[in-house]
């Protein structure tokens, strides 16, 4: 989850592949949108893989037909948000379940610098380990 | 031509099949649904098959590889009086356009100002936008169009809804078709002050009246599907009740004639209630009777000398 897998960070769904295309996007997005999920297109410059809670951008979209709308706000938040991380999520609101169901990435930052792993020492000598973006060390805003 | 693929293109001169491209479509079982469930309407319905033809033609000529720069444009205006069927017909025409390929999903969103319009600064655009998210994919169906621009207020927002809607009309016409409808009178003047949207809409559709004899035709139909009927003197009743109906101010057309059959079966409950002790029968359960649609006020006023 962590790793930076070819200096791409591989987060959700199809992360390991290639970038999507929009036809592609589209195609995911038509099964999202047949199983009766609401599509939402989150944002955030702060790669850190426990970082859930991305800024939304704009309001999830409820009772929608068409994977074009949501296209439309795709590529409006990549206009927006050239050198962020973008991500559309599926969410299912079926009892039991309401959870997101599909989350991938459809927009990166040109460069993705990865993670350091930070060692701090404990007590008697114990290590303990975290890992840190180093895009993530400047304020927000300016990472990428 | 240039660059078509020898494998995947007709040759230049080949013949096309335009009845075979429509029957495959299966747009024409719904044309003729709408030409068997629809009562008069014959220019509209003259119209949408016009429509259906160009798109079935320009179907053919994209085969061809003859196909122009722009798709069709497949904006339409519908005008006509209340209750003369515009959002039936929109509802038919968003299938008809499903079946012809041009739209996605064919579904048929309807909404009115307050759908599109927000209450204050900024929550105008996001609102029309979302609503064109849900349509995208059918059609968008915008009645009584013409709230939209209050001439009387320059701060009013539905001119950003109205810009909103012009640009989405021109740059996604793939993605979706828009259908305004409204009187007739009162959308000229609204297109006379947005000529932009004017010019973006290539079909306008005028609904007519319906007749008397039309009316009762859909009297019928209604009744029909209510699983009642009517006693041939109740029907004589229902021709005069009609004849009166339509001189008298607010007549929407369908809308009346079905608002009075609702009426006329509220009577008819009454009076089953008050003749009880001898039973009902399925038949009388049925049958509206004529005393059912003369206990109407237009009968009465009517014998009282016309003051309403």
């Amino acid at each position: 989850m962590m790793n930076n897998h070819g200096k791409r960070i591989t987060q959700g769904q199809f992360s390991f592949l290639p970038d999507l295309t929009d036809a592609q996007i589209s195609a995911q997005i038509e099964f999202a949108l047949a199983r009766g999920y609401a599509v939402n297109v989150e944002y955030t410059d702060d790669p850190h893989p426990r970082n859930t809670y991305w800024e939304m951008f704009g309001m999830p979209m409820f009772d929608l037909k068409d994977p074009a709308g949501i296209l439309m706000e795709i590529n409006n938040c990549r206009k927006t948000f050239p050198n962020h991380y973008v991500r559309v999520t599926a969410f299912d609101s079926t009892r039991g379940w309401e959870t997101p169901r599909m989350s991938f990435i459809v927009n990166r930052p040109a460069n993705e610098p990865g993670f350091g792993l930070v060692r701090s020492e404990g007590p008697g000598r114990s290590m303990t380990y975290t890992v840190s973006s180093y895009a993530a060390q400047r304020p927000e805003g300016e990472r990428y | 031509m240039g660059t078509l693929s020898p494998g995947a293109a007709a040759p230049q001169d080949s013949e096309l099949d335009l009845g075979g491209l429509l029957r495959e479509s299966h747009a024409l079982e719904v044309i003729e649904a709408l030409d068997r469930e629809l009562v008069g309407l014959a220019p509209v319905k003259t119209r949408i098959q016009e429509i259906a033809a160009l798109l079935v033609v320009d179907r053919a000529r994209a085969q061809l590889g003859i196909a122009g720069d722009q798709p069709p444009s497949l904006h339409m205006c519908f005008t006509g009086n209340p209750g003369t069927g515009k959002t039936t017909v929109a509802l038919r025409m968003a299938e008809i356009l499903h079946r012809l390929g041009y739209v996605r999903k064919g579904h048929l969103v309807s909404v009115t100002r307050d759908d599109l319009v927000g209450q204050y600064i900024g929550h105008t655009a996001p609102k029309t936008r979302e609503v064109i998210k849900k349509a995208m994919g059918g059609v968008l169906f915008i009645d009584e169009a013409y709230y939209l621009y209050k001439p009387e207020n320059e701060r009013d927002y539905g001119q950003e809804s109205i810009e909103i809607l012009l640009q989405v009309m021109e740059n996604n016409r793939d993605d979706l078709v828009v259908i305004l409808a409204g009187y007739k009178d009162r959308m000229d003047t609204f297109f006379r002050s947005n000529p932009g949207m004017s010019s973006r809409i290539a079909h306008h559709i005028d609904f007519p009246d319906y007749t008397p004899e039309e009316l009762f035709a859909i009297a019928r139909i209604m009744l029909e599907r209510m699983q009642y009927k009517l006693s041939d003197a109740a029907a004589g009743a229902l021709r005069e009740y009609i004849a009166l109906r339509r001189a008298r101010a607010h007549f929407a057309n369908a809308r009346s004639i079905r608002n009075a059959l609702d009426r006329a079966r509220l009577r008819q409950a009454k009076r089953l209630f008050a003749g009880q002790a001898a039973g009902v029968s399925r038949d009388a359960l049925m049958t509206i009777e004529a005393e059912d649609i003369r206990a109407s006020r237009l009968f009465r006023e009517e014998s009282a000398g016309g003051d309403a």
